[in-house]
């Protein structure tokens, strides 16, 4: 009897999985900019960006990828792009990622870095972790076109 | 004496700075056969916070507690360029209302293929293999077992998919297993009902509440090759929480099923590990 609770158990808890599926795929008809919003609109990613670029300066893993960047028009389009990707009212005016990456020899490791450093950026500027998920889930794919170029 | 603690002290204070690039979670806990995984399934990830040109080591300990049985595990691993994992385990195996005890070791090693659990489309894969021998053959042959040592083969498939249940992450594992295991090799490998590899599907599902949170459940198909007792596939829920890049602890519970003929094996599962 005992074995039989627990596999109700199971499978309850699959079926709560699914049906959070099904509730998370109704919440994104919502509005076009909420990530936007949620990331505390151009005031929030400057701020985010400004964080960014400070984990950047004191991370000596990848700090020197940047010497020879113009590290004001960096944060212009750094700051362009994830207005645009989160739903804003922004266009990116900068060069594909491939091509901004290429001869860097950009590493995982280098990648991973940033990653961590975003979250921990993104976290003290209190964004949710619903959003933040969101916004990886939207750079995430962007690994290819930047690693290993 | 005191020299060598102050130093075992200041190189544990030291050592976490050591810990690698890796996001937090993303080196998953240590299964009970000392891979990178869940409690009882390995996944695709390699153990650690190593990514590529690093490397780390990691050491853990668990215990499975059920009705009539104690599972203590302790281990040490290491992991280099995110890529390979090597890991040597000690299961001691309590028969706590039958009596005695066993002890089995395993060695295990993991190749991490291709895929990127969080950042390609395409699901972490990874090839591995446990080789598992017994300090001494007598329970394990006593019970029916055709030898005291195995090897099971496995390839992994991991991937979290970003904010897919309200708004939270989820990993999704399977595991496809090559094993002659009876209860993952503590009563031996092979048996009267069946002396040959027969695959065996593993898999995990959990939702990270927050990056290093992880609520998730398990499911171990398992074999039946021996005569004596039936065998039951496993089953687990657990909490993870990854408190930072050097040190984790997971809680769970466990349905085992019958072991040994004994019905209804379920307990708890508690998970420690520690990396560098």
């Amino acid at each position: 009897m005992k074995a039989a609770t627990f596999s109700g158990l199971w499978l309850s808890l699959g079926l709560s999985v699914m049906i959070l599926f099904a509730l998370s795929g109704c919440s994104q008809t919502v509005a076009k900019d909420q990530l936007y919003q949620q990331l505390g609109s151009g005031a929030g990613i400057e701020k985010i960006v400004d964080g960014l670029l400070v984990e950047i300066e004191n991370d000596p893993q990848i700090v020197h990828h940047f010497r020879d960047t113009d590290i004001a028009r960096f944060r212009k389009l750094l700051i362009e792009q994830l207005c645009e990707l989160s739903g804003g009212p922004c266009k990116y005016t900068g060069v594909s990622m491939q091509e901004s990456h290429t001869g860097f020899k950009i590493t995982q490791a280098d990648f991973d870095n940033l990653v961590r450093h975003l979250m921990k950026v993104m976290t003290e500027q209190h964004i949710s972790t619903s959003a933040q998920n969101q916004l990886l889930g939207l750079l995430a794919p962007m690994y290819g076109d930047i690693v290993y170029r | 004496m005191k020299l060598l603690i102050s130093m075992l002290v200041s190189l544990i204070l030291s050592l976490p700075a050591a810990a690698g690039s890796k996001v937090i979670a993303t080196g998953g806990s240590t299964s009970i056969e000392g891979a990178a995984g869940g409690g009882i399934v390995p996944w695709a990830v390699i153990n650690g916070y190593a990514s590529s040109g690093q490397w780390s080591v990691n050491s853990f300990t668990s215990r499975v507690g059920v009705d009539d049985f104690t599972l203590q595990n302790f281990g040490i691993g290491a992991s280099y360029n995110n890529q390979w994992e090597v890991s040597l385990t000690r299961q001691k195996f309590n028969l706590d209302t039958m009596g005695g005890d066993l002890q089995q070791d395993v060695f295990g090693l993991k190749y991490h293929i291709t895929g990127e659990l969080l950042y390609t489309q395409q699901p972490q894969i990874s090839l591995g293999l446990q080789y598992k021998k017994h300090r001494n053959s007598g329970l394990p042959l006593a019970v029916g077992a055709q030898k005291d040592s195995g090897t099971d083969v496995y390839i992994a498939a991991s991937k979290v998919y970003f904010g897919a249940v309200a708004g939270r992450n989820l990993l999704l594992n399977a595991t496809i297993r090559a094993t002659k295991a009876n209860q993952i090799g503590l009563l031996g490998f092979g048996g009267a009902n069946h002396n040959s590899y027969q695959y065996m599907l593993e898999s995990s599902a959990a939702i990270l509440l927050r990056p290093d949170l992880a609520v998730g459940i398990e499911f171990r198909q398992k074999p039946n090759n021996l005569a004596f007792a039936d065998e039951a596939h496993w089953r687990d829920f657990f909490v993870g929480w990854f408190i930072n890049q050097n040190f984790s602890v997971v809680g769970g519970y466990v349905d085992l099923g019958s072991i040994a003929g004994l019905a209804q094996q379920q307990g708890y599962y508690l998970a420690l590990e520690a990396t560098f």
